[in-house]
Parts: C-alpha cells; sequence; structure tokens
C-alpha cells in the first residue's frame, strides 16, 4: 500500500521541487524563511498562504470527481460565501465583534453547504450530467453574489474576521492551519471510515456499485456538499484577506485550477483512486508555477496560456489513446470485444 | 445452389487476441439472393467474423473474396463504398434529423457546394417507394417507430449499391408484427439479388426467414447447413456443444445429480407468484428452498438473466408479489434485497462485478460494507480475516489480498465476486454464469463450491448456458424460452439434456407440469 502511494505522488512531488529548485536559481533568497514581527516570512510561506483558497477546493473537488463528476461551481460559491459574510459584518455597528463575525461565518458555511448540496441533489436525484448541473450555479451563483453586494465591493474593517485569512498563530499563518485541519478531518474521515472506499468503488464502477447495495445517490450528494463548504471556507479566507467582498472577482476560475490540482495529485478525471495529499501537493505546484512564471519575469497576461499547455500536457499524459500513438501500439481495448 | 457462384467467401479466417483465440480457420460463404444465418452462443465469434469482414478488426489468417476478387478492407467505409453495408442492432441514424436527411447524410447531393433539397427529397421518396415502404421522408426520424427506423438504416444501406447486407441483431428490439414488416423487406431485396447476412437469437426468426445457416462455436466452424435440412434441435446442441468429458472427468468423485428426494421442502426462501416485467421477462412463478439449488436453462436473450435481476431488486417488477419465507416482500432494489439475504453475482464480470482498480480484499468486503453503511466501517482486522479466509476457502491465486483485482485471471476474480457475496452470508444465492469463460479446473471448483453451500442449507438460483453444468447441480430446472419461463422439472433420473435441449427449441411439454 505504501509502496502504491509513493509511486502515485511520486510525479506531484517531483516537479513540486523541481519548480521551487528553478526559482532559487533566479531567487537565491527563495528558500530563506524568517521570523519578523512574530511571523513566519519568505516566499514558501507566500506560496502557502496564496495556495490556502485554492488547496481547499481542490479537496472538495478531489471527492466530486472521484466519484466520476466535476464541479465548475465553486468559484461562484466562493464569491457568495464572502459576499455574505463580508454583507453581515459591514451592517453590525462593531465590526470587530467576535460574535458578529462568528454569526457572518455561520450563515457564509451552511449556505455554501446548501449550494453544494443543490448541485449534488442536480446531479443525483435529477439525473442532470455534472457539468452540466455545476455550470447551472457557476453562471447563476456569479449573479447571486452580485445581488447580495448589490453589484459593488463591500470594504470592511473588521480585526476580528482579518485574522481567518491575514492572521498568525504562533508564527503560523491562520489561513494554512485552517486548510491543514480540514484536509486532516478530510483524511481521517474518508480512510478511516468507509467512505473513502465507496466513492472510489462508485467512481471506478457505478454500475458494479449498485449491484454490491451501495446508495451512491447519497454519496454524491454528500460529496457535492462538501465540495460547496470547501468552497464556502476558501471564499471567507479570500475576502478576509483583502477585507473586502467582490462579487464579480472572487474565485474567478478556481474551478480550472482546482480541477488542474486534483489531476496533478494522481486523480484521474474517469473518477476511482483518489489522493487528497496529491491534490494539495497539485495546489502547491499550481502556485509555486504562478510565481515562477512571475519571478522569471513571463508577462503576468500568459500565465493563463502557460498553465492551459500543462493542463493538455497532463491530459493527454492520461489518455491511453494518446499514450498508446505515443508508443505506436494500437490501444489494447479489442480484447474486451472478444466476448461481444 | 450451386450454379451462382458465392459473391462473398472468406477462407480460413483466424484472428487473434492478447490471450484468446478469437477466430480459427474459419470459412463462411454468402450467395447473392440468399438469406444466411450466422449462428452461434455469445462468444463463439460471430461478431468478431463480422468485424473482420467489414475490416473493423484486421485478420491474422486466410482470405476474403468479393465476386471473386480478394479483397482487404481498411474500415467500414471501405467495404460500404466496395458494396458491404452493415445495420447494427442500435439504428446509428441522427433521431433529430429527417429521414431524408437520414438517409443521404454525408453523401448529399450538391451543386456548387449547396445542397440540392429537392432532388434529395425526391430521391429518397423513389427509394422508399422502390421498397415499398410507407413512410414520408420530410419527417424527422424519431417520431417513426425502433422498425421503421432500422428500415431507413437499411434503405440507406442499400441505396450505397449494397451487394451484402449484414444485418447484425435487427430484431431484438422489434415486437413480432414489425418484425414481420422488417422480414417482408428483407424478401424483397433477397428477390433483387442481395445477399443477407443476418445474424439472431431468436431461432425461431432463423427458421422462418434463412435460407443457410452456418454455426459457430468457441470461434471454430460447426458447419454449414441448409435450414431445411437442419432440425431446430439438432442446431441447438450444435450452438451449445458438448466439450465436457474433460470437466467430468475432474468431477468423477462427486455424485452425478443431486438427490432430490432427501430434499425436505418446507417453506420456501423465497417464492415469486407471477412476477414479470414488460418488455423483459413474461410473468412467472418460482419457488427456491433452503438448501434447494433451481438451475435457469434457456439460450442466451431466453430471459435467464432478466428474471434474476427481478429478484434481487436490480430491475423493478410491473407484475406480481414476491414473499421470502412465507412473509411478502419488496425488493425496491438491490439494497433491500440484500437486507432480505439475497445476494446476485452478475454475468457481467467486467462492467457489473469488479471493481476493477480496487484491490482483492476491497472487492470482497464491498457488499458487506455496503450494507453496514460507510460510517460503520468494518475494522481492518475483521477484513484481513474474512479476506484470509475466503482466499484459503476458495483458493483465489494470487493469495495476496492488496493485489488489484484486474489482475487476477477470469476464473479467480469470479471467486472473488463469490466471496463477496458469501461473507454477507446469504440465504439465496443468484449466481449467473459464474463459470463462463473460465479454465475447467476453476470451473469444477465453482461448481463443487456451490455443491457444498447448498448443503450446508444456502438456496441457490443457478444461471448457466451449459445445460451439463445445470444437471449436474441442480435439485429443479426451470427452462426459459423467449422471455418466458415455459417448464420446470424435478431433476431426476430420467432428465438428461436431450430432454432439456427439446423444451429450450421448441417448448412443446411432454411431460411434466405446465408452467
Amino acid at each position: 500500500m505504501s509502496a502504491v502511494l509513493r509511486n502515485r505522488l511520486f510525479w506531484p512531488v517531483a516537479i513540486l521541487v523541481l519548480l521551487i529548485f528553478g526559482n532559487v536559481f533566479f531567487t537565491p533568497t527563495f528558500l530563506s524563511i524568517e521570523v519578523r514581527e512574530g511571523h513566519l516570512y519568505g516566499s514558501l510561506i507566500d506560496i502557502l498562504r496564496s495556495a490556502t483558497p485554492l488547496a481547499l477546493v481542490a479537496l472538495g473537488m478531489t471527492l466530486v470527481i472521484a466519484t466520476g463528476g466535476i464541479d465548475l461551481s465553486v468559484g461562484s460559491v466562493m464569491a457568495i460565501s464572502g459576499a455574505v459574510a463580508c454583507l453581515w459584518i459591514s451592517e453590525q455597528p462593531d465590526q470587530n465583534a467576535v460574535s458578529g463575525v462568528l454569526v457572518a461565518v455561520g450563515l457564509a458555511l451552511v449556505l455554501s453547504l446548501l449550494l453544494g448540496a443543490w448541485n449534488g441533489m442536480l446531479v443525483a436525484a435529477v439525473g442532470i450530467q455534472p457539468i452540466i448541473a455545476t455550470l447551472i450555479l457557476m453562471v447563476a451563483g456569479r449573479g447571486i453574489a452580485q445581488l447580495i453586494t448589490d453589484g459593488q465591493i463591500i470594504t470592511i474593517n473588521s480585526s476580528a474576521y482579518k485574522v481567518i485569512g491575514a492572521g498568525y498563530w504562533l508564527t503560523i499563518p491562520v489561513s494554512v492551519i485552517i486548510v491543514a485541519i480540514v484536509a486532516a478531518i478530510t483524511m481521517v474521515i474518508t480512510r478511516r471510515s468507509a467512505l473513502g472506499l465507496l466513492i472510489e468503488s462508485v467512481g471506478g464502477n457505478p454500475s458494479a456499485s449498485r449491484l454490491a447495495g451501495i446508495h451512491s445517490g447519497r454519496l454524491t450528494l454528500l460529496v457535492y456538499a462538501f465540495a460547496g463548504l470547501c468552497a464556502g471556507i476558501a471564499g471567507l479566507i479570500y475576502t478576509s484577506n483583502v477585507s473586502s467582498a467582490d462579487g464579480n472577482n472572487a474565485g474567478n476560475l478556481v474551478e480550472l485550477d482546482a480541477i488542474l490540482a486534483v489531476v496533478i495529485g494522481g486523480t484521474s478525471l474517469a473518477g476511482g483512486r483518489f489522493s487528497l495529499v496529491g491534490s494539495v501537493i497539485g495546489a502547491l505546484v499550481i502556485k509555486t508555477l504562478d510565481i515562477t512564471i512571475y519571478t522569471v519575469g513571463v508577462p503576468t497576461n500568459t500565465t493563463l496560456l502557460f498553465k492551459a499547455l500543462v493542463v493538455i500536457a497532463l491530459c493527454l499524459a492520461q489518455s491511453p489513446a494518446f499514450r498508446a500513438r505515443i508508443t505506436g501500439r494500437r490501444p489494447a481495448a479489442h480484447g474486451k470485444e472478444v466476448a461481444a | 445452389m450451386g450454379q451462382t457462384p458465392p459473391i462473398l467467401t472468406m477462407t480460413g479466417i483466424g484472428k487473434q487476441f492478447p490471450g484468446v483465440t478469437a477466430l480459427s480457420n474459419v470459412d463462411f460463404r454468402l450467395f447473392p439472393g440468399e438469406i444466411h444465418a450466422l449462428l452461434g452462443e455469445n462468444g463463439a465469434g460471430k461478431s468478431t467474423l463480422i468485424k473482420v469482414l467489414t475490416g473493423v478488426y484486421p485478420h491474422d489468417a486466410g482470405e476474403i473474396e468479393l465476386a471473386g476478387q480478394p479483397v482487404s478492407f481498411s474500415g467500414p467505409s471501405q467495404a460500404q463504398h466496395s458494396g458491404i453495408s452493415t445495420v447494427y442492432q442500435e439504428v446509428n441514424l441522427c433521431p433529430n434529423l429527417s429521414v431524408a436527411e437520414n438517409i443521404f447524410i454525408g453523401r448529399e447531393p450538391r451543386r456548387y457546394g449547396q445542397i440540392r433539397w429537392g432532388e434529395l427529397r425526391r430521391r429518397s421518396t423513389e427509394l422508399v417507394g422502390r421498397l415499398q415502404l410507407d413512410i414520408d421522408v420530410t419527417q424527422q426520424l424519431d417520431t417513426y417507430s425502433i422498425a421503421v427506423q432500422q428500415m431507413v438504416a437499411i434503405a440507406r444501406a442499400v441505396d450505397i449499391d449494397a451487394k451484402v447486407l449484414i444485418l447484425d441483431e435487427p430484431t431484438s428490439s422489434l415486437d413480432a408484427s414489425e418484425v414481420q414488416q422488417l422480414f417482408q423487406l428483407m424478401r424483397r431485396l433477397k428477390e433483387a439479388g442481395v445477399a443477407i447476412l443476418f445474424v439472431s437469437h431468436f431461432l425461431d426468426q432463423v427458421y422462418e426467414i434463412a435460407d443457410r445457416m452456418t454455426v459457430l462455436r468457441n470461434g471454430r466452424l460447426i458447419g454449414e447447413y441448409m435450414v431445411a435440412e437442419l432440425p431446430q434441435l439438432e442446431l441447438v446442441s450444435k450452438m451449445i456443444g458438448k466439450e465436457l468429458q474433460v470437466l467430468e472427468q475432474l468431477e468423477e468423485q462427486q455424485q452425478k445429480r443431486p438427490p432430490v428426494a432427501t430434499l425436505e421442502r418446507g417453506t420456501p426462501v423465497l417464492d415469486a407468484e407471477g412476477l414479470g416485467r414488460s418488455g423483459a421477462i413474461e410473468p412467472f412463478s418460482l419457488a427456491i428452498h433452503k438448501g434447494e439449488v433451481v438451475g435457469l436453462a434457456g439460450l442466451l436473450g431466453s430471459g435467464r438473466t432478466e428474471l434474476a435481476r427481478l429478484l434481487f431488486g436490480a430491475d423493478k417488477a410491473d407484475h406480481g408479489r414476491v414473499e421470502m419465507d412465507g412473509q411478502p416482500v419488496s425488493l425496491r432494489g438491490p439494497r433491500a434485497a440484500m437486507a432480505r439475504g439475497v445476494a446476485f453475482s452478475s454475468e457481467n464480470r467486467r462492467t457489473e462485478g469488479m471493481v476493477e482498480e480496487l484491490t482483492v480484499r476491497e472487492n470482497i468486503i464491498l457488499a458487506l460494507q455496503a450494507a453496514r453503511g460507510w460510517s460503520r466501517p468494518i475494522p481492518r482486522r475483521r477484513q484481513d480475516e474474512l479476506v484470509q479466509r475466503y482466499i484459503e476457502a476458495l483458493s483465489i491465486t494470487p493469495a495476496d489480498p492488496e493485489v488489484e483485482v484486474r489482475n487476477l485471471s477470469g476464473g479467480n476474480q469470479q471467486k472473488v465476486l463469490l466471496a463477496r457475496w458469501l461473507i454477507t452470508e446469504p440465504r439465496l444465492l443468484i449466481v449467473d454464469e459464474p463459470t463462463r469463460g473460465i479454465d475447467v479446473g476453476a470451473k469444477a471448483e465453482i461448481q463443487r463450491l456451490i455443491a457444498r453451500l447448498a448443503d450446508g442449507g444456502l438456496a441457490v438460483l443457478f444461471i448457466s448456458a451449459e445445460l451439463e453444468e445445470v444437471l449436474r447441480l441442480s435439485h429443479k430446472i426451470a427452462i426459459l424460452r423467449d422471455r418466458r419461463l415455459v417448464e420446470e422439472l424435478e431433476n431426476t433420473e430420467e432428465i438428461d439434456t436431450d430432454r432439456i435441449l427439446q423444451s429450450i427449441a421448441s417448448g412443446v411439454v411432454v411431460e411434466g407440469e405446465p408452467v
């Protein structure tokens, strides 16, 4: 088992290490970490902090993809969650009051969970294809976020809320601690209970799973709700860090990055076996890639193009037909048809 | 015949897939103006032969001659240009386009790059008129029944100047009157000199429409016969074959058949009354008792699997009711059936059995875990214990529980599936074709296992295409034909394969109680 795990995580870790060393070449101080004003400080810490929303979204996305689905609405859910929290706080007489912030956080998370469950219901109960079902909320969600913020950018001034995205605890960024806790809980729940196995089974072979008595509908609802919750937390971290909610730009294109992170982490888009650790590493790879492009001096407006090339390369590498063409052999699908 | 040379000759055709010989030295010929049925059980090589003929697969050995010229196609479109058209079971047309568009799609009459719609309609109307079909070519295709859509597909194929028309299971989704419509069209084409290759599971239809037939078994040619000269009973025995001497030697120590007399039948474990599902299986009644093996016999497509799926709740019945231990139950879905102690191992190991990327251990515990729900995981030590016990009991090789199940042979995968259900401690085990496609040794082991389980009090519904196997294991045999349970027999000394074949082939009840 550990051999398989090592094998699976080998490439994502290798890419990450490669990127970091590439940066050391351009920025010799890249690896240095120091304590300033009671905070850890350095490029690596910047990467960790900037990767937190993406890592959270990728965690939820991993389970959705493992069931053979996909969630395009995560960016919109991020925007809605942040907008709701900021709106609530902005209307408090004392924006610094912890109680008000807690209510705001609670509201945002419950709403995110419900939005995720809505996606899950469309997929599991109504039977809409995941990409279409979540496309609905992807588009409509932006509109909802705009409605909440009334088309404006809501700016708040709450030191209590700012702790989530920009605070430190024992020199460590609070956002990083949150991600670590969510990731740890998710891993423990999926691997200590039978949830992970059943999700992998449903993603690996839906009809066999049904005949084995697995209620795939409930699992589907659960993973989409979880993806919503993760996106909601990501939205809180994002808006807390900048102390404002922008319904238009919060979480824009995060679904692409999250899917990419999951794929880099070794989870197949076809569903089945998943790796949560891999997805977190995938998120770090993407953020390091962003910073690398920046430090190397590639114009930021070509970042998306660069990432798109990486996506294409990864998808091609996953495709058996493409691999077969490269190696010059016909795909081995013929054997399956013998019995037909 | 004899006078006209064949339009198509295939000689010594061989085709290998990794680890499997799909076709070996098969001859096939087709004369103009005849309907020639290609027959064989599942996996006999019918599809492979058609795919070799139409260039979907390259062949490893042999020659194909069309109208006296050696040919070799690199794909179906090339075959079509040479006059070999294929119409598949699922209609490969666009339901959202008009009939005329479907007939000419990809070869529309054009002028200056523009499609000449008038010409297209005129020629389609002419074509359906020539085939005496009553179809409005301007209507959207999906406004017509599947049967008409099939005929549109045939019209399209014929219009591309088909000399050879291949119809692969054309009747499987048609009702009786639609079949007659199709047959009329086939007869007209035959009179026009088209050579038709007809593949069907329905033997009655073969006897009605075909002139000649070729039988394949396990990738080998069994023979070519005139339909009028080969009785249906003989055909069935040629299709099924009797290749079981090896197996019987392995089984010598075992009793020839289970002792029916000693079986005490109390309240049935499961008692189905008039259970049925339209389009799948006509209402049937069947009781299975503790310690009893009930065998289901019948050709492929006779409704064996459909019957089993109703008893497991995999499909919902729309008629009848089920009692278990005398209590009425509702089998709403697999989980409900499992809660009542029913287990079902599907005939499709790959698509409905294994989760290939999971390990042997994970596959074995899957059903038990599903029944417990995700929040109550089976402790790892208990998993290892259970899995280890069944790996040993069923001698699964490799004996490593952490190997991915896709790396196992078919026989071992089948044992993993059985283990999955046995650890749920079922009271009724439904096994659909548990011995198909596995080697004789593993086959014998699985048969022994089932007999042993029944001795231990398990009720078993055993489905197999191999009659010897059904005879050897069953206390009672239910025979299916054309989606109907036609006969139920106590497995006494008088019953032999011929007796069952007779029932499968004709449905005539010679003795015993009609159902």
